[in-house]
């Protein structure tokens, strides 16, 4: 097991910059000079150009600015924007909101989901199996704009049920939102649940507990569902990282002020730092769900356990 | 089907050895009946030619795929929308440029069934002229990633070694990426965006999957007892690849990136949607999705025509996919 730990961490270094610096080369390419562009109406005289491109490392190479920020990284210094607030501050303030946009896809997909699977899974080529594939077949080919369009003009504009735009109502204000958000994943859930539970259902150990005249209900609920639920619940760890980063669409729909917004205001405004530091996090975050996961599985499975 | 493409899913735990990575355990599992069926059919192909092997797995599969309805409709959907990208007019006579700002916005009517945008362009002309970009994106994007998954991943998976750790880390760090985070970005420094740039920006960000997909089937089909006897007789190592391992090892390939044609085009409407995709005057669904966004209150029919033809577009390809899936995995019959 600490063999197994060692390796998963050390295998996540590489990954980490690697994939941090493709991010940051691909903003030091972003087009136009940010100094240039804070100037607006009055020009910035030479000097205090030179003395703003020297604060921010503009003029060393890619490779010194990485390594820079990178050392910043490391005490948790996510930089500043070129107005002088920390990209740490952005961070805090925007995170939540988005998290709170994952938190109720995640919740949504996961009771929806794993209900649909199980009944799905437990008899297979029911009428209910035939419309759980049915249907999420169809979710799957809805693309999630249009998905969420559909939903607001029909939930939210004609029925009137959920508010349609903005986080003013509470918690109440990201319902729809989390369903739009939850509902690819929620196809996932279903099929990984149902497919491991048909293949679990055929397996030698549970003909054996049938066998032993065990109540129906004790072995699906204590021999299939516990191995059946190692793939989904490895699904849902990684599936937690991936939400955050893919709520962009969903929070251009509904008009939430979260980290998706940021990263267009600040492509715009060409605040290279805050969109170096919005990715980086979501990367952290999708490093660090992996490594929970593979943890997760290592106590989940014996077979690892034990390698 | 596409729970490969999000990574930490395994169907069959079984095959999750030392070093195999989840995502690779499942893909093996999806592999390996294809492979058990191979291996029968292709101990006849190490004497009659590996022609008479080919004809067997897919021709069963075609056989099979015949009588599917859901297959014929699929099929017959895609058919529908090549002839729509390839000649337009056939189906419209109005030309998607004209505007007539009389006409802005009007609702459905005999003579113009899917009404008119806010420039007062015929929707029906426009939403079929929008087929081409979809498909052009889709079949460029996944082709050339095919191409590039399968030499990836069987350089990877045949000979592994040093190579097989370096294309396996480009693509642990290449999933770290947030995807969407990253098509903005990376749109974002093209500047100028057409069909070109999308789909490279797509191509970039969608291979490693493919190429996991090509390894894990190489992987599984090398120590087969037919690659063994191909090699004792000499055969070289392009030989065996191409004649031995890949027509039993491409079937999953196919089938995902099937799937992923319809992913694909629903990511390029999406970018296109978001800002940061095919820009004006580029006739795109994406585009006019993003047109109606203001106005759904008022004139949804802009919402629903585009949004309409590119889910049946992208059902199309995830029905045509599932269907082969099924068609070729012996393990379902």
């Amino acid at each position: 097991m600490g063999r197994y730990v060692a390796r998963r961490l050390l295998q996540a270094i590489p990954v980490f910059f690697g994939a941090t610096f493709i991010v940051f080369a691909m903003v030091y390419a972003l087009p136009g000079d940010p100094i240039r562009a804070l100037n607006g109406e009055r020009p910035i005289s030479e000097s205090a150009q030179a003395a703003l491109r020297d604060r921010y490392n503009l003029d060393d190479p890619l490779v010194i600015q990485y390594a820079k920020y990178i050392g910043g990284l490391a005490t948790g210094d996510f930089g500043e924007t070129f107005r002088g607030e920390p990209v740490s501050a952005i961070l805090k303030q925007k995170f939540p909101v988005t998290a709170k946009l994952a938190l109720g896809a995640f919740i949504f997909e996961c009771v929806l989901g794993l209900l649909a699977g199980i009944l799905a899974g437990l008899r297979r080529g029911s009428f209910m199996d035939n419309l759980v594939l049915l249907s999420t077949t169809f979710i799957v080919a809805i693309p999630v704009f249009v998905l969420g369009f559909v939903a607001q003009l029909v939930l939210g504009v004609q029925l009137s049920w959920f508010p349609i735009a903005g986080i003013q109502n509470g918690w109440f204000s990201y319902v729809l939102p989390s369903m739009v958000l939850g509902s690819l994943s929620l196809v996932y859930i279903a099929r990984l649940t149902r497919t491991s539970l048909v293949e679990n259902l055929r397996s030698d150990y549970i003909r054996t507990a049938e066998a032993k005249g065990l109540p129906r209900r004790r072995v699906v609920g204590r021999h299939a569902m516990r191995n059946s639920l190692i793939p989904v619940v490895t699904f849902l760890g990684v599936d937690l990282g991936a939400l955050m980063a893919g709520a962009i669409i969903t929070e251009g729909i509904f008009n939430i002020p979260g980290i998706g917004r940021e990263v267009f205001l600040a492509i715009q405004g060409q605040e290279g730092a805050v969109v170096v530091g919005i990715v980086t996090a979501g990367i952290l975050i999708f490093i660090l769900m992996n490594l929970i996961v593979d943890l997760l599985y290592a106590v989940l499975d014996p077979r690892i356990r034990y390698e | 089907m596409s729970d490969q493409k999000r990574g930490g899913t395994t169907e069959d735990v079984d095959l999750l050895e030392e070093e195999a990575r989840p995502e690779d355990a499942m893909l093996q599992a999806s592999g390996g009946g294809v492979q058990a069926q191979g291996s029968i059919a292709a101990a006849a192909a190490v004497e009659g030619g590996a022609s008479e092997y080919q004809a067997s797995l897919w021709g069963d599969a075609w056989r099979q795929l015949r009588r599917k309805p859901l297959f014929l409709i699929a099929a017959a959907l895609l058919v529908v929308f090549t002839v729509m990208a390839i000649a337009p007019s056939l189906f419209t006579n109005a030309d998607p440029e004209f505007a007539d700002l009389s006409n802005s916005v009007d609702t459905p009517s005999a003579a113009h069934w899917f009404g008119f945008d806010i420039q007062g362009r015929d929707y029906f002309a426009r939403v079929i002229y929008g087929t081409r970009v979809s498909l052009i994106i889709g079949l460029l994007v996944v082709g050339i990633d095919v191409v590039i998954g399968i030499l990836l991943g069987s350089i990877a998976g045949y000979y592994g070694g040093k190579l097989d750790t370096l294309i396996g880390r480009a693509a642990d760090i290449w999933f770290a990426l947030p995807t969407t985070l990253a098509a903005i970005v990376f749109l974002s420094v093209l500047g100028q965006r057409g069909l070109f740039q999308v789909s490279f920006v797509l191509i970039f960000l969608a291979w490693p999957t493919l190429m996991r997909l090509m390894r894990s089937s190489v992987l599984a089909g090398k120590e087969a007892d037919y690659v063994q006897a191909a090699k004792a007789l000499g055969a070289g190592d392009w030989r065996i690849l191409r004649v031995h391992i890949l027509p039993n090892g491409i079937a999953p390939v196919i089938v995902y990136a099937t799937i992923s044609v319809g992913i694909i085009v629903s990511a390029e409407a999406a970018l296109s949607f978001l800002g940061v995709g095919l820009q004006l005057p580029a006739i795109s669904w994406g585009l006019m999705i993003a047109d109606s966004q203001g106005r759904l209150l008022t004139s949804p029919h802009l919402l629903l025509f585009p949004g309409a033809f590119l889910s049946v577009f992208v059902l199309s390809f995830i029905i045509l996919g599932d269907q082969l899936r099924d068609a070729l995995d012996p393990r379902l019959r």
